[in-house]
């Protein structure tokens, strides 16, 4: 069985975020995925940093963990805030469903990260904050001998 | 993200180059509004063939910039898009309110001269 983790904590900024969709892209890469396939994980991961940084932790001070795990040709990534945490998760997914429409919000990260991965599960306490797994498997692998 | 601003007639050309994401939003918006609070603009073109990455906090620009030109009788229109972006903008249903032309020829085409 190949397995491969990194694990990456950044402060939350939004300058960082084009920071951690790259090292998540660039850590899943060695899986062969097409450029369409990584750029759904880059999108999903930019979905969720965001939020992390704008939702979880109202753009203030705070740390974003980052973790990957790769499981032959799937993709497990966890994105987790240490902030105020979802009240009600299920209308927090609906399309367009944004608490903060002021800041120009389209309410579509959740829908983008359900449409660009194979699975994704969102778990969250008020106060204590929240947590994001998704999953994908690239299809496209090849069959190598490494 | 850099930005090219390019008016013709009435109609203001924005080439956004490189990666919108939530950092990058918040400068594209201010610039953008900047020049239509300049005055004598009533549509937008957003030229993305030279923009590589797009997730929501796109989506909330360019509905942010159709919101404010609409309320002045003009309209948003979007060209150039690769198809990673269009799968987003697909998702939205962003295309009910922004048309989207192959590319900006087109697009100035259809809008004429934003009289
Ligand atoms: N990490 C988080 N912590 C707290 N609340 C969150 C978090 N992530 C999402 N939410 C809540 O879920 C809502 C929906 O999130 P979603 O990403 O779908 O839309 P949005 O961020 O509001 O808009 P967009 O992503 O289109 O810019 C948010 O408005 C917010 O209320
Ligand atoms: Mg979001």
């Amino acid at each position: 069985m190949i397995t491969n983790k990194m694990r990456l904590e950044i402060d939350a900024k939004s300058e960082n975020e084009s920071f951690a969709r790259t090292v998540v892209a660039a850590f899943v890469a060695r899986l062969d995925p097409t450029l369409e396939e990584l750029n759904d994980v880059k999108t999903a991961v930019s979905e969720a940093v965001t939020n992390a940084i704008i939702h979880g932790y109202n753009e203030m001070k705070g740390t974003v963990y980052i973790s990957c795990l790769i499981d032959k040709n799937t993709v497990l990534i966890q994105i987790e805030d240490h902030g105020i945490g979802i009240e009600d998760i299920g209308k927090a997914m609906e399309p367009l469903y944004t608490s903060k429409p002021d800041l120009e919000r389209s309410g579509m990260g959740f829908t983008v990260m359900e449409a660009f991965m194979d699975s994704i599960n969102v778990t969250s306490n008020i106060g204590k904050g929240t947590l994001i797994t998704m999953k994908k498997t690239f299809d496209s692998i090849h069959n190598r001998v490494d | 993200m850099t930005l090219e601003f390019e008016q013709l007639d009435r109609n203001l050309v924005v080439k956004l180059k490189g990666e919108l994401d939530h950092h990058s939003a918040e400068i594209v918006r201010e610039k953008i509004d900047r020049s239509i609070d300049r005055g004598g603009i009533k549509n937008l073109i957003f030229d993305c063939s030279k923009m590589d990455f797009m997730d929501s906090s796109g989506l909330g620009v360019m509905m942010g910039r159709f919101k404010k030109l609409k309320s002045m009788g003009g309209q948003v229109v979007i060209s150039g898009i690769n198809p990673n972006i269009d799968r987003v903008f697909k998702l939205s249903g962003i295309y009910k309110i922004i048309s989207k032309y192959e590319n900006l020829e087109k697009a100035i085409e259809k809008l004429g001269e934003g009289k």
